[in-house]
């Protein structure tokens, strides 16, 4: 990329950052963080108190501070997931067409910029936001799990690297809506394909619960056909990958059933899946008209 | 010497829609081209293919000798589109620096500067795109487009919003390009404005140039109409100089004149007579 290409990134990146600065939006978004991580502290002190007191004298068959501690922090981390969701597609909202129907499109596309450029600028601010976001949040919500209960996820980052791929792939599915939908339709699509996603996920659960190969293909096709759901399940899995015995089997059985490793090749899908919805959304908006 | 914008045989198809049927239009160098047509004509659409917005069926769209819409004919031009929006949280002066910074102008604060005086906007240089009249964003919009001391500049009804202070304002803005060499395409409705001020006018109608030509062409010679005691008598193509000459013979025919108007063909008739009444 030559230097009048970076530079024109830089702008543009810049205005969306300036933007979401003058709106109030990264306002909004860290006071609702705080809120969050607030109740999850709260939630994750009484949660490690009463456990510890319930399980106080009792036959130690069951960790139940390291089933607790698993538990709630592989619920942050959907939590996570859910608001650097959110993020990703508010960030991309209405980047093509909506842009292009209120006028907003065109004074920046016929700059020697070019569509590309510009969509990899807006992709990569909004890829670069979310992510910072999830890694933020949840390194936020282990230190608290670690303040409140002293439980350590058995694999730290690789959890986040996982969210924060996952978030960038909800980035470029929006950016790829945006440019066919109107940005109502852009929005619900996209929380229509996270949620088919997270329920394909509890499909694949539910069949490692009650032990149905048919249940569990549908979930490995779907963390496949939407890898951001492999790479939550992943990331889930990561998390408590070296906890053994019953404490192992019962979380299995539970909140983490259905997850799964991630292998070199899910990465490697990813990555190949996140940059072919780039290119299919540049080509798309290079053909359209505007 | 090489058109600054050269268009030719351009064809556009929306499905079986045809918006241009093989139109050709050139402009030059300092030169002001008006392009004149009712609603739907393909004003619109041939200066979005011009910018490299939309993508012609057929035909060629060439910006100082470069295929339109790559990136040379894009660093050439400067656009304003006649449905606009800026980002209302942006000042004036924020928006124009961000649009130096995709052209990779180094004109820096005194470009601004320059550009808002132009459009008298200096004193508007910290407000909000948001607190601004539409008069003003267009005005603001005109000195978007003048950003990188582009080559050609296509305007699509830039004087919509404007008041007729605005619209003087920007009648001197693009007498005073013209001074500077840059090629100008104006699409209006305001006949009036473009007779006043462009060399050359285009009339598309139903995606075809069906008349062009400078304002004084395309007007023609007018008619010297004289009231008489037998009536009003109309003698077409006759000019100011021939009417003492029309006088004296009536007179001599024993006629007693009453009162002599010079009439001129306007470019609104030439424009209804070419658009055959149509409207979009």
């Amino acid at each position: 990329m030559n230097g009048g290409r970076l530079r024109s990134v830089a702008a543009v990146v810049g205005l969306s950052i300036q933007e979401g600065v003058r709106r109030r939006v990264f306002l909004a978004v860290l006071v609702l963080t705080a809120g969050f991580l607030a109740l999850y502290g709260l939630g994750a002190h009484f949660a490690f108190r009463d456990v510890d007191e319930f399980a106080a004298g009792e036959p130690k068959i069951l960790d139940a501070h390291a089933f607790t501690g698993a538990t709630i922090f592989g619920m942050a981390m959907f939590a996570t997931l859910f608001l650097g969701a959110v993020l990703a597609v508010f960030l991309t909202l209405g980047v093509v067409r909506g842009d292009a129907e209120s006028g907003l499109l065109q004074p920046i596309v016929v700059r020697p910029i070019g569509r590309t450029t510009m969509l990899l600028a807006r992709f990569g601010g909004a890829a670069a936001l979310s992510a910072a976001y999830v890694v933020a949040v949840y390194l936020a919500a282990y230190a608290i799990t670690r303040a409140t209960g002293d439980w350590s996820p058995d694999h730290l980052l690789g959890p986040a690297l996982g969210l924060a791929l996952g978030v960038a792939i909800i980035a470029a599915l929006s950016l790829l809506a945006s440019t066919v939908l109107s940005v109502t339709a852009q929005g619900i699509v996209v929380f229509m394909v996270f949620g088919a996603g997270l329920i394909a996920g509890l499909l694949a659960q539910i069949g490692n619960a009650i032990n149905s190969d048919s249940l569990h293909t549908i979930g490995r096709v779907a963390s496949w056909a939407l890898p951001f759901e492999g790479l939550y399940s992943a990331s889930l899995h990561a998390l408590i990958s070296g906890t053994s015995g019953l404490t192992g089997v019962v979380l299995q059985l539970g909140p983490f059933g259905g997850s799964e490793a991630a292998g070199p090749d899910l990465i490697l899908w990813s990555f190949a899946y996140l940059l072919g919805v780039l290119a299919l959304a540049a080509f798309v908006f290079s053909r359209r008209d505007l | 010497m090489a058109p600054v914008l050269a268009v030719k045989e351009l064809n556009k198809r929306y499905g079986k829609q045809e918006a241009l049927a093989g139109i050709d239009l050139e402009v030059g160098a300092g030169q002001l081209v008006g392009l004149l047509g009712p609603n739907g004509a393909g004003k619109s659409t041939l200066t979005k293919i011009a910018c490299g917005l939309v993508r012609p069926s057929g035909g060629s769209v060439e910006v100082l000798g470069q295929p339109a819409g790559s990136p040379q004919a894009r660093a050439a031009l400067g656009y304003l589109a006649e449905l606009f929006r800026f980002p209302g949280w942006c000042t004036a002066d924020e928006l124009l620096r961000f649009h130096q910074r995709l052209v990779g102008s180094a004109g820096g604060g005194a470009e601004r500067r320059e550009l808002l005086d132009l459009v008298d906007l200096a004193a508007a240089a910290g407000k909000r795109v948001e607190a601004m009249s539409k008069g003003m964003q267009q005005r603001l919009g005109v000195a978007q487009a003048l950003i990188g001391s582009p080559q050609l500049l296509l305007l699509d009804e830039p004087t919509s919003a404007l008041d007729p202070v605005g619209r003087r304002i920007v009648r001197q803005l693009l007498e005073e390009l013209r001074r500077r060499d840059v090629a100008v395409l104006l699409n209006s409705h305001l006949l009036s404005e473009v007779e006043l001020i462009c060399d050359h006018v285009a009339i598309i109608s139903g995606g075809k140039l069906v008349k062009a030509g400078t304002p004084q062409e395309l007007a023609g010679p007018g008619a010297v109409e004289v009231e008489t005691e037998s009536g009003v008598k109309t003698f077409e193509g006759a000019v100011r100089e021939d009417a003492p000459r029309i006088v004296a013979e009536l007179v001599a025919a024993g006629e007693r004149v009453y009162r002599v108007e010079v009439r001129h063909s306007s470019l609104e008739d030439v424009y209804l007579e070419a658009v055959g009444g149509e409207t979009g």
